[in-house]
């Protein structure tokens, strides 16, 4: 063989060990298409795009871990520290009372609200007890009636978010899990009270958005909402768990993605490392955010409250016409 | 076409017969997945099918690749369909009742819902209501599209706050289940009809029996998620066989006219 191209052939071998040490070795096969004359320039710039990708993709899941973050300040923390007589309230008054969502009335700034918000819980016992943050219909149908409650007597909604999304289960799917998530999503269209959304940990898939049908949605800089996990993303599309990173990165769940597409109107900054950090800081800092939230929609009609989020969510969607 | 052996009865079927009864099973009755063009033959009056939004069609806007790029996916799906989208929208008459029809096909991509099936839903909704004509929609879909990220999940809020207004103007919404429906389909759009009719034997869910199965690690029975079971369980209105179909969405067209 030839010296240069067997030099050639050695560093092209090079350059797909670096691209396997990376990980990424699946997108090799685009690489297969390039005209050999530039295929070391454009394999190299491959390279810079691959670890420019691996970098985001890490940066990405570190956000994932925070999201799912045992210390994080929890819907119940929230409540307990920003609102005052917080009433619990419980009950579907069909079935059951899910643990997994936490309901009740509490005043902020002086104003009666319906607080709404998914529990994950802190230590494993805790855990069980809320099913990790996943509803089962009786939730849903638990938080209709808080919100019909609310829309009667003209108190706001606010939403905390946190779950790993619906809950996979027989009794769930034979109890209508399906359609109490429609109904709530149908619901909170009909409010003629402002709804505030705070995603405070994990958004995930349905489970979330049958909370999550909001005039102003916040999500906390470490938080996440997604179509589905990454997880469970790479398993389906990939069939392979080791692509669950770059599955996150795919899937456009940050906080800043999500303003980008105009699904949320506000990041809430936390404060350094996280809001495990500093708990305290984090439950003021939002507790500020809401009150400035709900000033927005004073005065505001409930037809107008309608129509603002209608409009809001009809816009969402890309295509070519 | 030669004939082949039946799925679930194992008998073999003739593919002329096949085809003439709409890909049910002679013997069995097994109702086997039907196309959106067959599914409009079916359904709709022989010639008064017109589409509407047929210009609508997704873009790969996340640029989002796993093992194949959702620009190749999206190539073809339409290749293998000849048609755009998993969905198809139009006006029609059925039983000489003018409807707005939307017909999903889950040979494209799963039946899965991004942007342009969430973008057509709410155009044959409008549709409806300025035409004060009852709204028709035949689901069948593996879910939301990852392909499109969050954007996704997104269209089942889009799909839901369209047929709202079509349900705040009194206009009757008939949704049609047929197999399979599950994920982000199901707990949008499909269970907020007026009337749920569901073919025989359709999986109809949010959570699909592998993932259920993988998080509790037992056995489920054998009619999870099936029609016989979400009726029994109230979640739909009645089962209808493929053949029966057009006549119970003639019937309840009159009950509302």
């Amino acid at each position: 063989m030839d010296d240069k191209i067997k030099n050639k052939s050695e560093s092209m071998k090079g350059l797909f060990n670096s691209l396997s040490k990376i990980n990424l070795f699946k997108k090799i096969s685009f690489l297969s298409k390039l005209n050999f004359k530039h295929a070391k320039a454009n394999i190299i710039y491959k390279i810079k795009g691959l670890r420019r990708d691996t970098r985001i993709a890490e940066r990405v899941w570190k956000i994932v871990e925070l999201s799912r973050n045992e210390d994080r300040p929890k819907t119940i923390d929230y409540i307990e520290n920003i609102f005052e007589d917080f009433q619990e309230l419980s009950g579907d008054r069909l079935s059951s009372d899910d643990k997994a969502i936490t309901t009740g009335l509490g005043k902020i700034n002086g104003k009666t609200v319906a607080i709404i918000g998914h529990n994950k819980g802190k230590d494993i016992k805790e855990r069980i007890q809320y099913n990790f943050g996943m509803p089962n219909p009786s939730g849903y149908r638990k938080s209709r009636r808080i919100m019909e409650l609310a829309d009667r007597f003209n108190f706001p909604v606010i939403t905390f978010i946190d779950t790993p999304g619906a809950n996979p289960a027989i009794e769930a799917e034979d109890n209508g899990q399906a359609s109490a998530i429609a109904k709530n999503i149908e619901f909170m269209f009909n409010l003629k009270v402002p709804a505030i959304v705070v995603l405070i940990g994990e958004g995930g898939s349905g489970g979330a958005l049958a909370l999550a049908i909001g005039n102003y949605i916040m999500m906390l800089e470490n938080s996440t909402y997604s179509v589905i996990s990454p997880e469970g993303c790479a398993a389906i599309l990939w069939k392979d768990q080791t692509a669950t990173k770059q599955a996150a990165a795919m899937l456009k769940l940050t906080a800043k993605d999500l303003l980008n597409f105009k699904i949320i109107d506000r990041i809430i900054h936390e404060p350094k490392g996280g809001a495990q950090n500093e708990p305290d800081r984090m439950i003021k800092i939002l507790k500020e955010n809401l009150i400035i939230a709900l000033s927005k929609f004073e005065g505001l009609s409930g037809e107008d409250l309608k129509i603002q989020r209608a409009d809001k969510f009809e816009a969402l969607g890309f295509f070519e016409k | 076409m030669a004939d082949f052996k039946c799925e679930k009865c194992n008998k073999i079927i003739d593919t002329d017969m096949f085809l003439k009864d709409f890909k049910v099973c002679p013997y069995c009755k097994h109702h086997y997945l039907l196309d959106a063009k067959s599914r409009i033959e079916l359904l709709a009056d022989a010639g008064t099918f017109n589409e509407i939004a047929a210009g609508i069609s997704p873009v790969d806007f996340l640029n989002f690749i796993d093992i194949k790029p959702y620009k190749d996916r999206i190539k073809e799906s339409q290749q293998k369909t000849s048609i755009s989208e998993a969905i198809v929208t139009g006006a029609a008459k059925i039983g000489g009742f003018n409807v707005a029809l939307g017909v999903m096909d889950f040979s494209f991509m799963g039946g899965s819902m991004g942007s342009v099936v969430g973008e057509k839903i709410k155009c044959l909704a409008d549709f409806a209501i300025e035409n004060k004509i009852p709204l028709i929609l035949v689901c069948t879909s593996g879910g939301a599209r990852m392909q499109e990220g969050i954007i996704s999940l997104m269209q089942m809020a889009k799909t839901v706050s369209s047929i709202n207004k079509v349900k705040e103007n009194k206009i009757p919404y008939i949704s049609i289940i047929t197999n399979p429906t599950t994920g982000g389909v199901s707990a949008s759009f499909a269970t907020i009809a007026d009337i749920i009719i569901a073919e025989p034997e359709a999986l109809f869910c949010f959570a699909g029996p592998r993932v259920v199965k993988q998080t509790i690690k037992k056995q489920l029975p054998p009619d999870f998620g099936l029609s016989e079971r979400n009726l029994k369980n109230g979640q739909i209105d009645m089962i209808a066989d493929r053949k029966e179909l057009k006549r119970k969405i003639i019937k309840i067209l009159k009950l509302f006219s």
